[in-house]
């Protein structure tokens, strides 16, 4: 039953809700039931408030004008700031910081009547392919827990996967949404940037991070994308544009759908079996009457590479200000006040953050900037030119969201340049700004999930969400929890 | 190009990391590695082409310069390490 119950979609629950089927409290109880029964093992939540969410449950009235998510249980990933509650992007540095405000896209699912359940592991401050860089320790993969569930929102993805949650929030910054997603068999959608605002998400490379939703179905992802949009004085980098409502106008039109499809994403590198399941779901799209082209985005190879110059530039910028003072705990002995902050420094961030903030600082430091921060964005135009090219080609790109599927715990934790490659094909839709969604479209021959992306042109979220809702009515993967043994 | 070992402590004194020599080692293996890697960005000619810092073009934004709510001191300060009398303590930086 329980089981059953967190499989539903966010609108088949409301709407349980609403016609008194099942309660708020039978709701959060399932949720706790699930994350006793199989969080020890996956370790997908830093935090899970039991008591609190119960309390929340039973003081809730889920009628509808109180919001469309009234009564749902959700999690956040553990970068998203929410008042007095501790958040920690994963790290020791950030050791119960409570910050003192709420970000803008957590304040939108609080209003629409969400319980926040918890917050989710991340790779320490969203760095990381594979959640395996957790100050709190690694989260496994609900569908197979000798493999990782990918990163960084791999705690959002493989809670909502094993069905402790519907949904979750996430954020992607090179495909921190979209790459666990895919590794964990849900839905995951990265929003045009600015399309949400970015106010309370502790910043990782600014000018590329975007808060979304991860999902197990289309339709919820784009009722989520729809809650959290908007333009926000808080962030000046927010579009000031319309949300329009995408989850009630999914009506997927394939017949005048030109589909591009890029060889540089289904070549070397890239897993065949994973190769062949993607065809197959062009082939579909096809079968719909959409047409087929051949699109090329060139600068795909060097685009990964752009990519980590730009963002551990933008990192070590960012995380300059975790220096003991304002935040986290202090070293205990130091000399001066600069040895305090690289003390404070040294203890409270982990290998890899630290290995991103010395070559952030190195392609910014003099000598180097132009070599290597310059021309990372120079070679950012001519990504960004790629793409505007392919779309007046095509409405769309499909390619695969990874190479390939879920990789084993520890296979690559220990090789960054190969870790970095898991992000070759979602990263280059970072830097030109553009939105793209994820989902499971078939199981490899592992069983393990393996997943479509769709990317289009800027703001052009309700296309993408009308194709994958299509995608995922044609695709032989049913929406599901993992079939996780108690 | 690569990065000495003189330049990895020199970057860890711009980072304000204190790294102990066996980390320094480690780092500077792989910051070399993660350099050719990012070299691949000089495979494409750039000759002529503008620099992107920003994915969309959204100018300058501007507001009414008013006075607004801000946070007082005292959550603003919760999260300190260590403060007193509503300001942030840090080490002595001027000697007496």
């Amino acid at each position: 039953m329980e089981t059953e119950l967190l499989d539903l979609s966010l609108n088949e629950l409301q709407n349980k809700l609403q016609n008194s089927e099942i309660s708020p409290v039978e709701l959060v109880e399932a949720s706790i039931s699930r994350y006793q029964n199989f969080d020890k093992e996956i370790n997908s939540f830093v935090s899970f408030n039991s008591k609190e969410s119960l309390q929340k449950a039973r003081e809730v009235d889920v009628s509808r004008e109180n919001g469309p998510l009234a009564g749902i249980p959700l999690a956040l990933k553990d970068n998203l700031c929410r008042a007095g509650y501790a958040t920690t992007c994963g790290s020791n540095i950030l050791e119960g910081h409570r910050p003192p405000y709420t970000a803008t896209a957590v304040k939108a699912i609080e209003e629409a009547g969400a319980i926040i359940v918890g917050n989710a592991n991340m790779d320490e401050f969203a760095m990381g392919s594979s959640t395996e860089t957790s100050a709190y320790g690694l989260t496994r993969n609900p569908w197979d827990t000798e493999r990782v569930p990918g990163g960084s929102s791999g705690g959002s993805a493989a809670a909502v996967a094993a069905g402790i949650v519907p949904a979750a929030l996430g954020s992607d910054t090179g495909g921190s949404i979209r790459q666990p997603a895919a590794f964990s068999g849900v839905v995951g959608f990265k929003p045009t940037y600015g399309r949400v605002s970015r106010y309370g998400l502790i910043a990782f490379a600014s000018s590329l991070d975007q808060i979304g939703p991860i999902t197990r179905t289309v339709e919820d992802a784009a009722l989520l994308t729809e809650i959290i949009s908007g333009h926000d004085p808080a962030d000046s980098t927010s579009l000031d544009q319309p949300v329009p409502e995408y989850h009630g106008n999914i009506n997927p039109k394939p017949e005048n759908l030109t589909v591009g499809i890029p060889a540089e994403y289904f070549g070397e590198g890239v897993d065949e079996e994973v190769e062949t399941i993607v065809r197959q779901a062009a082939s579909d799209l096809k079968a719909e009457g959409a047409e087929l082209v051949d699109v090329s985005l060139s600068t795909t190879e060097q685009a990964i590479s752009a990519y980590y110059v730009i963002a551990t530039a933008e990192a070590s910028s960012n995380l300059a200000r975790f220096d003991g003072v304002r935040y986290g705990p202090r070293a205990q002995e130091f000399e001066d006040m600069i040895d305090m902050y690289s003390q404070t420094r040294a203890e409270g961030f982990g290998a890899e953050v630290k290995r991103r903030i010395m070559l952030g600082t190195f392609v910014l430091s003099s000598g180097y900037y132009e070599a290597y921060y310059g021309k990372a964005q120079k070679v950012r135009t001519l990504i960004k030119r790629d793409f505007e090219n392919a779309f007046e080609k095509c409405d769309l790109i499909l390619t695969p969201t990874t190479p390939t599927a879920a990789f084993k715990l520890g296979s690559r934790v220990d090789d960054p340049v190969q870790m970095y490659m898991n992000d070759v094909l979602t990263a280059p839709t970072n830097l030109a700004g553009l939105p793209a969604i994820t989902l499971p479209v078939d199981a490899n021959s592992d069983g393990l999930p393996v997943a479509a992306q769709l990317i289009g042109p800027s703001l052009s979220e309700q296309m993408l969400f009308d194709i994958a809702y299509l995608l995922q009515e044609l695709s032989p993967w049913e929406p599901c929890s993992a079939p996780l043994k108690e | 190009m690569s990065v000495v070992d003189q330049e990895i402590s020199d970057l860890a004194r711009l980072s304000r990391l204190n790294l102990t020599p066996e980390e320094e080692e480690e780092l500077g293996e792989d910051l070399n590695e993660i350099l050719e890697f990012a070299e691949k960005i000089n495979e494409v000619d750039t000759e002529g082409i503008e620099p992107t810092y920003h994915a969309l073009p959204v100018n300058n934004v501007f507001r009414e310069d008013e006075v607004r709510p801000s946070p007082s001191p005292k959550p603003a300060l919760e999260n300190s390490a260590d403060s007193v009398d509503g300001y942030f303590v840090v080490p002595r930086v001027i000697e007496e």
